[in-house]
């Protein structure tokens, strides 16, 4: 049969950011995707070679706009490493609440563009309603709404009061309630189950394989969550991994929905268990060393490879973003979908490319 | 497994009032502590260069000799370094956002000698 090649992006209505697919198609059969990344390439990377350590964690946080906290805070952790700074308590738990605010503004994101993708825009709006709310909780606890800006080497930059503890949780329970509606509506609605059910569907020797990490490894039935590693307050706060096994977009969706209430559930811990005390360490010298650190992004598993010789400046910095690691598969479940899903296998990766390419 | 859950989630928001504020009759008011517009500094500045030395987007650019201390507001990025750091006290961060930048010229603070010519930004 002939084939057709159909060009996908980098401009596409569910695209957020540019990624380029190059859709090989036999009548209405995707046989293979052939992608290309690199249009909004920042040099992140090579940055770190010019500004200062401490400074950078402003930029590590602009890596993606999303997942902003975590990048920030993946960053300390690794200079932390490096340089053995004590981080007290209190401030690994407010990392950790940061944390999971910013999971849960991320996965209500994916909910409402994945409802917006499938041209289901009442239910778009209820996911992005709900959001505001948490945006509003993460404006009042650290003064931004999306860059956080609240993380430093050695602890974090402001505290949260009795007082602002208190209704947040207050409005956590409020936002809980909400998010029950609306996973009611994805888990169980019929237009959205005709979509995803069965669609793209990775089994879990595969989903290993390709390398997949976070909700796309987990809704695959590989148990892996890089909080029980025990960075930040996760020692003290356990965490189950959500696991699926169909391997299907339905399932993707089952995971991140099911994070939502973990999150919720973390924040109550970390509220009920935090510590008094300081919030950060004064930090003095530079750092001599390499370390590799790991932390669960809303999307995914993220690994920072800092390397510093001692001078202000990092020597060398990597950063492996889990939307990078998610693409393999992303290529793999497209091959033989129906062009008409593409868009919906493109969203369920969570794609962010802004920080794949940094 | 709710039945229903989508059109018993439309009845109930079909009698309420939008959530969305109607601007401009209801403008935003920022929540307190929101990192806003950098203010110029108070007089109480002592051209220390402290705090340009701690913008980490060169946003700030301090003259000892001629006492100048301009900003670049295209580049400030309110992260709050500069007002963490300053010694005496003289800078703020308000919480409402910085109105729209429409020139690329440079904010001065008051009472200040205008340089000639803006310097290229660093690299
Ligand atoms: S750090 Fe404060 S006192 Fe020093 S130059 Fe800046 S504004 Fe002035
Ligand atoms: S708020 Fe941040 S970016 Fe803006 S001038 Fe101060 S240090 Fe520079």
């Amino acid at each position: 049969m002939a084939t057709t090649i159909i060009p996908f992006g980098p401009q596409h209505p569910v695209l957020p950011e540019p990624v380029h697919l190059d859709l090989v198609v036999e009548d209405e059969k995707v046989v293979e995707a052939r992608p290309s990344i690199g249009f909004i390439h920042r040099g992140l990377e090579r940055l770190a070679e010019k500004k200062e350590y401490q400074e950078f964690v402003y930029v590590a946080e602009r890596i993606c706009g999303i997942c902003s906290f975590i990048h920030g805070q993946t960053y300390c952790q690794a200079i932390e490493e490096i340089m053995k700074i004590p981080v007290p308590p209190r401030a690994q738990y407010l990392r950790t609440i940061w944390g999971e605010l910013s999971r849960l503004h991320s996965h209500l994101l994916w909910l409402g563009l994945m409802a917006d993708g499938m041209g289901f825009e009442s239910l778009f709006m209820h996911a992005w309603r709900i959001r505001e709310k948490v945006l509003n909780i993460i404006e009042a606890t650290t003064g931004g709404r999306v860059i956080f800006g609240s993380c430093k080497i050695g602890g974090v930059r402001r505290d949260i009061d009795p007082d602002t503890m208190k209704t947040l949780l207050a409005q956590i329970d409020d936002i809980n309630k909400d998010m029950h509606e609306i996973v009611n509506v994805f888990l169980s609605d019929r237009s959205v189950k005709a979509r995803l059910v069965g669609v793209g569907t990775l089994t879990k020797d595969e989903a290993y394989d390709l390398g997949c990490v976070g909700p796309m490894l987990r809704a695959s039935g590989v148990s892996q969550d890089m909080r029980s590693l025990g960075y930040a307050a996760f020692n003290e706060i356990k965490v189950e991994p959500i696991v699926r096994t169909a391997g299907d977009s339905y399932a993707r969706c089952e995971v991140r929905c099911g994070e939502l209430f973990q999150s919720v559930n973390i924040i109550r811990q970390a509220a009920a268990k935090i510590p008094p005390g300081e919030i950060a360490v004064k930090v003095t010298g530079k750092p001599t060393g390499e370390s590799i650190t790991r932390t669960e992004q809303p999307r995914g598993e993220v690994v920072y490879y800092v390397k510093a010789n001692g001078a202000m400046n990092l020597q060398r910095f990597r950063v492996r973003t889990p939307t990078f690691a998610n693409l393999p598969a992303l290529l793999k479940v497209l091959q033989g979908c129906d062009l008409a899903d593409v868009p919906m296998l493109v969203l369920t990766i969570d794609p962010c490319i802004s920080c794949t390419e940094r | 497994m709710a039945i229903f859950a989508m059109e018993r989630l439309a009845l109930k928001w079909a009698f309420k009032k939008p959530v969305t504020s109607r601007y401009p009759f209801e403008p935003r008011v920022p929540l307190p502590h929101s990192r806003g517009k950098l203010e110029m500094p108070t007089p109480t500045c002592i051209h220390c260069k402290i705090c340009e030395k701690k913008c980490p987007t060169d946003a700030i650019t301090v003259d000892r000799a001629k006492k100048t201390w301009v900003i670049d507001r295209l580049r400030c990025i309110s992260c709050g370094a500069c007002v963490e750091n300053c010694p005496k006290d003289s800078l703020t961060l308000s919480e409402m956002h910085n109105g729209p930048v429409v020139t690329r010229d440079r904010e001065f603070a008051a009472a200040v000698v205008i340089a000639d010519k803006p310097s290229p930004p660093k690299v």
